[in-house]
């Protein structure tokens, strides 16, 4: 009889079980790799000798990292979820569904009825990784993020789908004071709601759930968020001690059952696993970061030479003014004299609460400043802006584009591209005329910034300085991609199965965070595209591999400060001193010391927004409201109501006058296309005497209604909304829902053919073949078109016919008529209301946005409130369809074939003709046809010198990288408009402060 | 970016270049594009087919097209840019070679995306040919005369049926290469044959073919587990775009079936006929079009027949069988990429027992969100027996992970 060994390697962690002969666990191990694969596992292996040693072994590997060091040890491989589920039906056979969550992967196993194991797609946080990645952003270790837990009050909703969305939920939270404990009970949440969203896509999970892997073993606030949400009893959760053993359990099952001559001795064991050990790293694609020595010296020489002035406070006496740059996971506070030398500098990470460092910060600078210097004026920038702003009474609150360009041309007076990669984000522009040119942030797809680095560094055990020193020394830097987060930990998973070395991967880390920047963020094409004059900085600047990897990806020497970290802070001070006025609103050294803060959330009532406020209040009782999307929330009124087209057009359709006589009952969805065919299809059933109910309007608790028989994870929120409105209509009992399926729109004469994106033409059929409910009752979602009313008219009396009984030709006909007449009435009516709202603009000297975008965008669900913002910060709001028909058809460099994307084509050459006049693109998540409109859309406004914003809008309710596309676009618009008004260039770019 | 002119010039593919320059054909299927691009070479045109393989082309794509354009166009394009870019061919005699799409996908950007790449890049005066179907003078490309066009057709035929007759050989020869061998042989014969007037000889053609495949040694005894692939097209067919999924899953023990491009071109030109039905259309285009249908579908149940007839190999199912399957999932209206015909696939390959199926897409791929994702759920409850993985393929995606989800698929093969 032989000894059977399970060895499962996974992403982040190497586990083992032995088994002796009579099939009884005598070994088992749990312990991180950090990345040593080969290693680990044979170091472990053979301090195992002394009950290893003598006996005949049969061994199976395991994990996600383990294939690499089954095929070179020549071991018997089996697939992880295969694993697990055996040693389930061996150990606990009465379990109905396996949850188990890795370091990074995460499956479901439904073991009653349908066998069905499912695994994380390539798009999918909500693991391991994730809780370490939010507990460093909290900066917290993972236990006490744990600990946390049971102190908590309220979830907040916080976007499951993917790590990135969730950081940026939870830094706005961070930002707006919200507590601890209840981030915490958040962030688990959203490992269940991924976990239920992402893997069971429909299938109900109930029974007896069988929870397995580190971290449900480990985190008693996820069990209890997943007990709670799965509506589990003690009895129904299992969460057993061998929970994080399962897969090598299961591994050594599968050994147990290897033939004989599979058997080795413990001898042959380890030499077969030492002998992984000497294989060649395989991956690695990049050169090595310097050719020779010489080049590092040059390298390392041309940066030193840029120095920035600093002047010992100490010996300075006269005017200074201060700098707060609020980032998202650090503090920057720079103090400056009246001849700009940096006088006092701070940098430190805030673990999410700025308030009380900036306190300590501006204390320690009035005491260091004495009656010698006294504070001219003060500015903050930074996503927390707006708190500091009000808890300090800073003089200029300013976007951070200005405050970048400010600091980077008082260096480089030339210019033209401005880079900053921070802890979370990644903001670059163009300076074209003095001015910020297209703003570019990281979208939801884009991450790969400095903590990102940062946490891989820690999981491998080393600081971020050490990690960036090693890369240097890189000779193959390893090739991880140049996408999301998740693909990126996928790649680092090919490399540390491949053997790569810690010093390159580090480097190929670096090279990550460049190629993502630059082409997937930038895009750039080529070096010419960004400027002679690049100005590089935020912290992960600071690491050398990432700037030499930038240059040399670019083929372009470039610019970094040594306060590269701090530049946001003092381009806020030098806008500080260039607008200083007599006496600063600074607060005083008194006020500061007696300063208290507290914060409340609560939930804003005042519209169908629903924001989550968040109530700062101050010592001296000033307040400060965050998280609100209009000046209702902030408690003011609404601002003068200026014309939005989006409001215009929302309200249209909800309030869509019906007069049915109680035939039938049909559900109209408020979804996809049907926003704009509402009236025609409730009047076309209207007119046949057939009640018409809409859906409910979108709400979060909506989405989360249909989110369990969503079907693909990557699909846009718009049409993931369509399933939380069915089950919507089917609450209301409605005797019959009608969304037909549409291939082709109208043609409105402006594209070369009219069709409609597969998604709004074919959803129908998806909520068709995934909501049981939508057997119960009729559901019509024939195919059809408007373009041939004859035709029509044969479709859609074929289809009634099984659902209206006694329907005579003559009403269809009578109804279709009508159905016509009103689609072409509320079309005629956007129209004009886009004439008044030009007209209203042009009388009162307004500046006007048109928000190019679909018609279901209107859902303030989805647009999240922009159209209000917009309205709050005083612009006319129009929408392309409002405008579109004004210019002719366009001649474009691509197929314009699809009705509603021409429409933004023209709305795009309406806007380049007017001015004092924006275009502002929403782009949803996951839109493949986006990805041409946009181009092209920036292509047209571009050619004529209007500037691009696009805004990509989720599930995400955050509206900060929004707030500084538009403002930066605001301040660009002021000062366009205040040189044509004046006819003269300001010096320095000023934005109007209210 | 901002300085070009906004609509690029087109730069098209004279009758003069068809001397002197060199035409570079992208690579989706290797069996019929090689017979494909003989026909053109019959014609007088130089080609060449792009067999590059390396990570670069991937790079150049993602420097060139926009990163969430589908992983085909970026692919596609990154191919072109990096031959180009080679130093192999003389600038200023080569042309390359890509057609014209339809529908409602973003896929039928492909060529305008292509042109803005080869302009971003200087290549602005590298002609983009297509096929001109207008007259031997016309400008644009490869000039299709009626005959070349049915030489087309048949090479898709012909293609279909070596690659189906491959894959049936391949798990089981016993001389590794035998069956490689025979289509390499086969290619060569039927371009000899196109030459002149003979390939219309389907069925001697795919008598002698089946009986060449026959005669390779095989071991029939070895049980291989049979796995379906559907999915969009290039992904589908092209190694480049699914790392190669076929070699991989044959290494792995299994026996892959793939459908042919006569069903493609037949799904096409039902959505037309049906389109018709749902939307109206002149009776004269319904009768040609129905016309030509029943010719594929003629010459599909010959190539059936033979096959079954020689009791040796499986045969292709009747198209009409096929598309059947989808009644009660989806309307045949659903007609954007591959449409209908992607769940029709799968729902066939569990009906001839083959449960086993990977469904391969680019990365957020509009249509198989509804096609394939959408209607698996679905499928799985009425044929609980199913297994099928959905695996998605884009520049950021790691093998790994991909082959991760297979060995999971396959763990569970039935």
């Amino acid at each position: 009889m032989s000894y059977a060994i399970g060895i499962d390697v996974g992403s982040t962690t190497m586990k083992t079980v032995v088994l002796d002969s009579n099939g009884k666990i005598i070994e088992k191990s749990y312990q991180r790799h950090l990345s040593r694969v080969r290693e680990v596992t044979a170091e472990h292996i053979k301090s195992l000798a002394h009950i290893l040693d003598g006996q005949m072994l049969k061994v199976s590997v395991t994990g996600s990292a383990g294939l690499g060091v089954a095929d070179i040890a020549e071991l018997s491989f089996v697939q992880e979820v295969f694993a697990a589920a055996g040693a389930v039906n061996k150990e606990l056979p009465e379990t109905d569904v396996v949850i188990e969550l890795g370091g990074e992967d995460a499956k479901i196993i439904f073991l009653r009825g349908t066998l069905e194991e499912r695994m994380n797609g390539s798009c999918a946080g909500g693991t391991g990784a994730f809780i370490d990645q939010m507990a460093t952003l909290m900066n917290v270790t993972v236990d006490e993020l744990d600990e946390l837990y049971p102190g908590h009050k309220r979830i907040y909703p916080i976007a499951s789908r993917c790590g990135v969305f969730a950081k940026s939920d939870i830094q706005s939270l961070l930002n707006q004071g919200a507590k601890k404990e209840d981030i915490a009970a958040s962030i688990f949440q959203a490992v269940v709601d991924q976990t239920i969203g992402g893997l069971a896509q429909g299938r109900a999970i109930k029974g007896n759930v069988l929870f397995l892997g580190g971290p449900l073993a480990f985190f008693k606030g996820l069990q209890s968020r997943f007990i709670e949400t799965l509506e589990l009893t003690e009895e129904t959760a299992v969460f057993p001690e061998l929970g994080p053993y399962f897969m090598a359990l299961g591994s050594a099952f599968k050994a147990q059952q290897l033939p004989n001559d599979a058997t080795v001795s413990f001898a042959d064991l380890v030499e077969k696993l030492s002998r992984t050990q000497e294989a060649e790293a395989i991956k690695a694609v990049g050169q090595p970061l310097f050719a020779n020595q010489n080049d590092f010296e040059n390298f390392r020489n041309r940066h030193a030479s840029v120095t920035v002035a600093e002047t010992d406070i100490a010996s300075y006496t006269g005017a200074a003014f201060l700098g707060i740059d609020a980032g998202s996971t650090t503090t920057k506070v720079v103090l400056i004299g009246e001849d700009d030398s940096i006088l006092y500098r701070h940098y430190s990470p805030n673990g999410g609460n700025p308030l009380p460092i900036i306190r300590e910060q501006i204390q320690e600078i009035y005491r260091l400043c004495g009656s010698r210097v006294h504070i001219s004026a003060g500015a903050v920038t930074g996503y927390g802006e707006e708190l500091i702003h009000a808890a300090f009474g800073l003089d200029f609150g300013i976007v951070e584009t200005i405050a970048h360009y400010t600091a980077a041309r008082h260096f480089n007076e030339k210019v033209d591209f401005i880079i900053d990669i921070g802890g979370q984000d990644i903001k670059c522009f163009h300076i074209k005329d003095g001015m910020v040119d297209s703003v570019v942030l990281n979208e939801a797809c884009s991450s790969g910034c400095g903590s990102f680095v940062e946490t891989f560094a820690t999981s491998l055990g080393y600081s971020v300085s050490e990690f960036s020193a090693i890369a240097m020394q890189s000779k193959n830097p390893v090739d991880l991609g140049s996408r999301c987060t998740v693909f990126m930990n996928s790649s680092f998973k090919q490399a540390q199965k491949d053997g790569a070395t810690i010093e390159d991967i580090s480097a190929g880390l670096a090279l990550s965070v460049v190629k993502n920047a630059l082409y997937k963020v930038i895009r750039v094409r080529n070096a010419d595209e960004l400027g002679k004059n690049i100005v590089v900085q935020g912290g992960t600047f600071l690491n050398d591999a990432v700037l030499r990897c930038f240059e040399t990806e670019l083929g372009r020497d470039v610019i970094r400060l040594p306060i590269s970290e701090l530049m946001g802070g003092y381009g806020a001070a030098l806008y500080a001193k260039h607008n200083a006025s007599d006496k600063s609103n600074l607060i005083s050294p008194e006020n500061l010391e007696a300063f208290t803060h507290k914060s409340k959330a609560t939930i804003c009532n005042a519209c169908a927004n629903k924001c989550c406020l968040t109530i700062n209040t101050f010592a001296d009782g000033g307040r400060f409201i965050s998280g609100n999307k209009c000046e209702r929330g902030a408690g003011g009124k609404q601002n003068t109501e200026h014309p939005n087209l989006v409001a215009y057009k929302y309200d249209y359709v909800l309030n869509f006058p019906t007069y049915g006589t109680g035939r039938l009952k049909v559900g109209l969805p408020l979804v996809m296309n049907m926003y704009e065919t509402i009236p025609f299809w409730s009047t076309f059933f209207s007119s046949l005497g057939c009640d018409v109910v809409l859906s409910e309007p979108s709400t979060r608790e909506l989405y989360m209604k249909g989110q369990h028989t969503i079907s693909s994870d990557t699909i846009c929120y718009p049409a993931k909304m369509g399933h939380g409105h069915i089950e919507s209509l089917l609450e209301k009992g409605v005797d019959a829902i009608f969304y037909p399926c549409m291939t082709y729109n109208i043609d409105e004469g402006i594209s070369d053919n009219c069709y409609n994106c597969p998604v709004v033409a074919y959803y129908p059929e998806v909520l068709a073949a995934n909501i049981a409910g939508l057997n119960k009752i009729k559901y019509i979602h024939l195919h059809i078109g408007f373009q041939n009313k004859k035709k029509f008219i044969e479709r859609i009396a074929d289809a009634l016919k099984g659902v209206l009984p006694a329907l005579r030709m003559k009403e269809i006909k009578t109804a279709t008529d009508r159905a016509y007449e009103a689609y072409e009435a509320y079309s005629r009516h956007v129209a004009e209301q886009g004439q008044h709202a030009l007209y209203y603009a042009k009388t009162n000297n307004l500046p006007v946005i048109v928000l190019g975008c679909r018609p279901y965008h209107i859902d303030p669900e989805i647009n999240h409130g922009i159209d209000k913002l917009l309205c709050s910060m005083g612009f006319v709001v129009l929408t392309e369809d409002a405008v579109s028909h004004l210019v002719p058809k366009q001649n474009l460099g691509v197929l314009n074939q699809w009705t509603y994307h021409a429409r933004l084509y023209n709305a795009a050459k309406f806007v380049t003709m007017n001015p004092n006049m924006e275009m502002v693109q929403l782009v949803s998540f996951g839109c493949g046809i986006d990805a041409i409109t946009t181009d092209e859309v920036s292509e047209i406004l571009r050619n004529s010198g209007k500037l691009y914003t696009q805004i990509k809008i989720d599930e995400i309710k955050n509206l900060a990288a929004a707030k500084i596309r538009l403002r930066s676009l605001e301040a660009v618009m002021h000062v366009t408009s205040s040189r044509s008004n004046k006819k003269e260039q300001p010096k320095v770019l000023v934005r109007s402060e209210s | 970016m901002a300085n070009e002119s906004h609509k690029l010039p087109i730069v098209n593919f004279t009758p003069e270049m068809k001397e002197t320059h060199t035409l570079l054909v992208p690579m989706m299927l290797p069996i019929h594009f090689e017979l494909i691009e003989g026909i053109i070479r019959q014609e007088g045109y130089k080609t060449e087919l792009l067999r590059t393989n390396h990570k670069e082309i991937a790079e150049e794509g993602l420097r060139n097209v926009h990163n969430d354009t589908c992983y085909p166009a970026l692919l596609i394009i990154g191919q072109f840019i990096d031959a180009l870019k080679s130093g192999k061919y003389d600038l200023d005699k080569v042309a390359v070679f890509l057609t014209q799409t339809g529908g409602g996908c973003r896929a039928s950007n492909y060529l305008s995306l292509l042109r803005k790449a080869l302009h971003k890049n200087g290549f602005g005066h590298v002609p983009v040919a297509s096929f001109n179907i207008s007259a031997p003078t016309g400008a644009g490309g490869v000039y299709l005369r009626k005959r070349t066009l049915v030489k087309i057709v048949f090479s898709l035929m012909y293609g279909d049926i070596l690659m189906r007759l491959h894959n049936q050989c391949i798990p089981y020869e016993l001389e590794r290469g035998s069956s490689q061998k025979v289509v390499d042989t086969w290619v060569a014969k039927l371009l000899e044959q196109m030459r002149g007037a003979k390939f219309t000889q389907t069925k001697a053609n795919c008598k002698a073919i089946l009986a060449d495949f026959a005669a390779i040694q095989r071991d029939t005894s070895r049980t291989k587990m049979k796995v379906g692939i559907v999915g969009e097209i290039y992904i589908k067919y092209s190694p480049l775009g699914n790392n190669g999924l076929e070699q991989y899953l044959v290494d792995q023990g299994a026996e892959v079936i793939n459908s042919g491009m006569l069903e493609f071109a037949m799904y096409r030109l039902h959505s037309m006929i049906h389109e018709c039905k749902l939307y109206g259309g002149s009776l004269k285009r319904r009768i040609i079009l129905r016309t030509i249908m029943n010719y594929f579908e003629k010459k599909q149940r010959e190539l059936i027949t033979i096959i079954k007839n020689s009791g040796v190999f499986d045969a292709p199912t009747e198209f009409i069988h096929t598309m059947n399957m989808c009644k009660g999932y989806l309307d045949f209206g659903v007609k954007m990429g591959e449409g209908w015909l992607l769940t029709a696939e799968m729902l066939e390959l569990i009906h001839i027992g083959i449960n086993n199926i990977v469904a391969v897409q680019p990365f957020g791929c509009l249509p198989n969100h509804i096609v394939a994702k959408g209607m698996s759920r679905k499928i799985k409850d009425n044929f609980p027996s199913a297994n099928i993985v959905t695996i998605d393929y884009d520049p950021g995606a790691s093998v790994i992970n991909q082959e991760n989800r297979l060995r999971l698929m396959l763990a569970n093969a039935n």
